[in-house]
């Protein structure tokens, strides 16, 4: 306090005054937890934040883009995300070249409008999510080694005259659960058959990983964020202690011909948009790009040779870009009362709880091609680190340095419009949990702690804290 | 620790508020209050709601045209499968254009969460994969009329059930499923040339694709009368209560969502761009009918009736009162001009696009239909950029 001058001091005093005054009609009293709402708050994704929270509410250009080229691409992009490629030759040209084995005609079978899928009813095969294959052991540049007869995943449809890979069928296990207030919960853990092979038998000691589309917006500026980043905050969790450290994956860059850090898929196998564009195209629907340029069958599958392709590549590189520039430029929508004093509460747990250790509400992105995307503050609520959530999500299947209980951090902005766009909640890699509170309860390893601070909250509190989620 | 760190300044400002609330009281001027203002703008406060309230009238008339409409649309269609013949099939195919009008207006009505918000993947769904739902050149045993096995009996529930299902373009319902059934597939430029015969016995599954007909267009009527009722006037607890309850400048911000959202990413965007860089002729709206100059026309006019304030139903209920506009002339008179230009720039530049739109497409880049719709395209989202600005003005917090 040495060196202030008078008048400082007198502030200091008067302020005191005030703060005493305060006090006494209970205005600071309130409990010391409650942040308060931060100016921009409600701009999740920066300046390209667009105000939407209709059914359409992730399928909006980014708020700031101008550039009218920009613009141009988006929306034919747009067109070709919804469009359904048919079987080549096509009477459109550019728009054959589906399968010879392919999951869904478009990338809007699955993500329905931009959003999220969801795993198949009863009895019913999957449609809008599959199954990952390899086998154990890695293959060159350290990637999952395909299963050698149905390579990296399997697809339940083809085109005529050629088998589909097989049928995948998902049934649930009821865990049961308690709340510490006694309130019960029930967990759903899912089983997957593999059923009418086309090819014969898989592979020995063959692993699965089950996959639901996630929502697309926002995936450009996460692209944004510099990796040192991502260090800074894997460094300051191994610093924090409490167990959580998480970690880069390591992954193969296609274009670039080299190693690069994961971004994007459930287990950040992806380097950057474009490459994870590129594989869904060629692995879900069978088409195939620059980036891509393989049919997506194995040589074991015979049937697949030699079948009418749709050009080479399939997409054009206009169209493919188009779709890339799309993808990338989707704005993340506002939130929705995060004003609340509620919200704001659950906020306030949200962080206590240390939820906030990894779902990281804030994070600058950095330069870009793409001016719309250059330096916004954003609020993903991830890390897009890898972290072990424990047996219960294990997969047990590695991808580069992702292992078996490993799942990177999911973004959470846009959470709480799923039900609005896509008329359900069924959240994590595999859609198991029905809504937010299930999704928090499955997690394990590293969040376990937060996991059980969640469970032992107050009824009231847990309320608040799923009311701050659906304001994301 | 983090908690205690982030709370001690809020607290500081908690007390440097209520201190600078005591300076007031006790008289002593700073500059950072507000002394220097006269109190609220009534009269600004009244025209808002006034602007509100002709809205929300203009909103009831254009639903209940459009309802009209399509009851009309719905008789006609009643006639067609009754008695197929190329008469009944015409005047079918009149009242879809007829109801295309009232419906296109109502566009500037959504993006805003609103009633049609909830029910438009029903309504007006497109692009349609068009053998989703009949045959097509070359697959005659296409589409949900023709597939008996999977499908052996049609009904409502199954038909929204089966809407978008797996892919955005598996349409199976709304104005361009009921397109689709009445001018069938555009193999030649211009619009389709479905027979009439397709509805009389002897075609194949002629009775499923009467049924499919009916089924699709007292599925329209309904959803359009449920949205009509949500804002009709006078009912507590439907929409339009709601919406005039809603904090004057939040249903503001909504009609300014509304016209920019439709002038900007949907017709600039959607229905223009991807059209005139692909030169696809299904890329555009009414690719069966070859119609979508008349939406755009139509929307342009739909987004000009809440600029001004003023609609002129064609069953003789002529609205007018204070729009946006007049709200602007209060805040920028000569930003109004410029907006009001716009508005009006953006109809003259629908009406200046190529009849036959799907051939205006094909052409070279200097060729005069592709040209127009570049300038369409310049002109709706010249419009949408504005509107945005104009939010600004009236110190709406509206991001597009």
């Amino acid at each position: 306090m040495t060196g202030l001058n008078p008048l400082t001091a007198g502030w200091i005093r008067l302020l005191t005054v005030a703060g005493l005054a305060a006090s006494l009609i209970g205005w600071a009293a309130a409990p010391e937890d409650i942040p308060r709402a931060e100016p921009g708050e409600e701009l999740s994704g920066g300046n390209t934040t667009v105000f939407d929270a209709s059914p359409k509410a992730f399928g909006f250009p980014a708020r700031n883009m101008q550039d009218e080229e920009h613009r141009s691409a988006f929306f034919v992009g747009h067109s070709f995300f919804n469009n359904n490629w048919v079987v080549a030759p096509g009477a459109t040209a550019g728009r054959d070249g589906l399968g010879p084995l392919f999951n869904t005609r478009s990338c809007s079978a699955c993500h329905a409008d931009d959003g999220r899928s969801r795993p198949p009813e009863p009895g019913q095969p999957m449609t809008s999510m599959f199954l990952r294959l390899s086998i154990p052991g890695s293959g060159p540049h350290r990637a999952p080694l395909p299963d050698p007869v149905y390579g990296g995943q399997i697809q339940g449809q083809a085109i005529p005259g050629v088998p589909p890979e097989a049928e995948v069928f998902v049934t649930y296990t009821e865990i049961p659960g308690a709340f510490a207030d006694g309130e019960h919960f029930s967990l759903r853990k899912p089983e997957y058959t593999i059923t009418r092979p086309g090819y014969g038998p898989f592979a020995a000691g063959l692993l699965t990983s089950p996959r639901v589309a996630p929502v697309m917006m926002g995936t450009g500026l996460l692209e944004t964020v510099p990796v040192e980043t991502l260090r800074a905050l894997a460094a300051e969790q191994k610093r924090g202690g409490h167990g959580i450290a998480g970690h880069i994956n390591t992954v193969w860059d296609s274009a670039l011909g080299k190693s690069a850090p994961g971004r994007f898929g459930w287990k950040s196998e992806q380097p950057t948009v474009r490459q994870q564009v590129a594989a869904a195209f060629n692995g879900d629907i069978g088409i195939t790009s620059s980036l891509a340029p393989a049919e997506n069958h194995t040589a074991a599958e015979t049937a697949c040779a030699n079948k009418a392709s749709g050009g080479h590549p399939e997409i054009s590189e206009d169209i493919f870009n188009a779709v890339v520039m799309y993808t990338r430029t989707l704005a993340v929508p506002a939130r929705r009362g995060w004003t609340n004093p509620a919200v704001l509460r659950g906020k306030g747990l949200f962080t206590r709880i240390g939820c906030a250790t990894c779902h990281i509400p804030q994070l600058q992105t950095g330069d870009s091609d793409l001016a719309e995307l250059s330096h916004q503050t954003i609020r993903p609520y991830t890390d897009l680190l890898l972290h072990d959530l424990g047996e219960g999500l294990a997969d047990h299947r590695p991808v580069f340095d992702a292992g078996g209980r490993d799942w990177r951090t999911p973004p959470l902005w846009g959470m709480g419009l799923v039900f609005k766009v896509n008329r359900h909640t069924c959240f994590l890699h595999d859609g198991r949990a029905r809504n937010s509170a299930e999704a928090i309860l499955w997690h394990g390893g590293e969040a376990e702690a937060a996991r059980e601070q969640f469970r032992t909250l107050p009824k009231a509190d847990r309320a608040a804290l799923l009311d701050f989620l659906e304001s994301l | 620790m983090q908690v205690e760190t982030q709370n001690a300044p809020s607290r500081l400002w908690r007390g440097i508020t209520l201190l600078l609330l005591l300076l007031g009281a006790g008289g002593v001027s700073l500059p950072m209050t507000c002394g220097a203002e006269s109190g609220p703008d009534v009269d600004g406060l009244k025209l808002k709601r006034r602007v509100l309230s002709n809205y929300a009238a203009i909103v009831d008339a254009t639903y209940q045209d459009t309802v009209a409409a399509t009851k009309e649309l719905s008789a006609a269609i009643g006639n067609l499968v009754t008695a197929p013949a190329e008469s009944t099939l015409t005047a079918a195919r009149d009242a879809w254009l007829a109801a295309r009008v009232r419906y296109s207006q109502s566009e500037a009505f959504r993006f805003y969460d609103g009633p049609i918000d909830q029910l438009e993947g029903q309504i007006n769904s497109w692009p349609i994969d068009e053998n989703y739902i009949d045959y097509v050149t070359g697959d005659p045993g296409a589409g949900l009329i023709n597939c008996v096995s999977n499908y052996p009996v049609l009904s409502r529930d199954l038909i929204l059930a089966l809407n978008q299902k797996e892919g955005k373009k598996n349409i199976s319902t709304g104005f361009h499923a009921i397109e689709f059934l009445l001018w069938g597939q555009p193999v030649e430029p211009g619009a389709g040339k479905r027979s009439w015969r397709d509805y009389a016995d002897g075609a194949p599954h002629a009775e499923r694709r009467r049924q499919y007909l009916r089924l699709v267009t007292d599925l329209l009527v309904d959803n359009l009368e449920a949205i009509a009722a949500d804002w009709a006037g006078g009912v507590a607890g439907n929409y339009r209560s709601h919406f005039l309850a809603l904090e004057t400048d939040a249903a503001l911000a909504h009609m300014l969502k509304g016209i920019g959202a439709l002038s900007g990413p949907e017709m600039a965007g959607e229905r223009l761009t991807s059209a005139y860089e692909t030169r696809e002729r299904e890329e555009q709206q009414d690719c069966f009918s070859d119609n979508s100059r008349n939406d755009l026309i139509d929307d342009a006019l739909g987004i000009q009736n809440v600029y001004f304030g003023n609609c002129r139903s064609p069953r003789g209920r002529n609205i007018q009162g204070p729009g946006l506009h007049d709200l602007l002339l209060r805040a920028d008179p000569e930003f109004a001009g410029t907006m009001a230009a716009q508005i009006r720039a953006a109809v003259a530049a629908a009406r200046a696009l190529p009849p036959i739109f799907d051939q205006a497409l094909l052409g070279p880049k200097t060729a005069p239909g592709r040209v127009a719709i570049k300038a369409a395209i310049q002109a709706f989202q010249a419009e949408s950029d504005l509107i945005a600005r104009a939010a600004g003005k009236l110190a709406l917090k509206l991001n597009l």
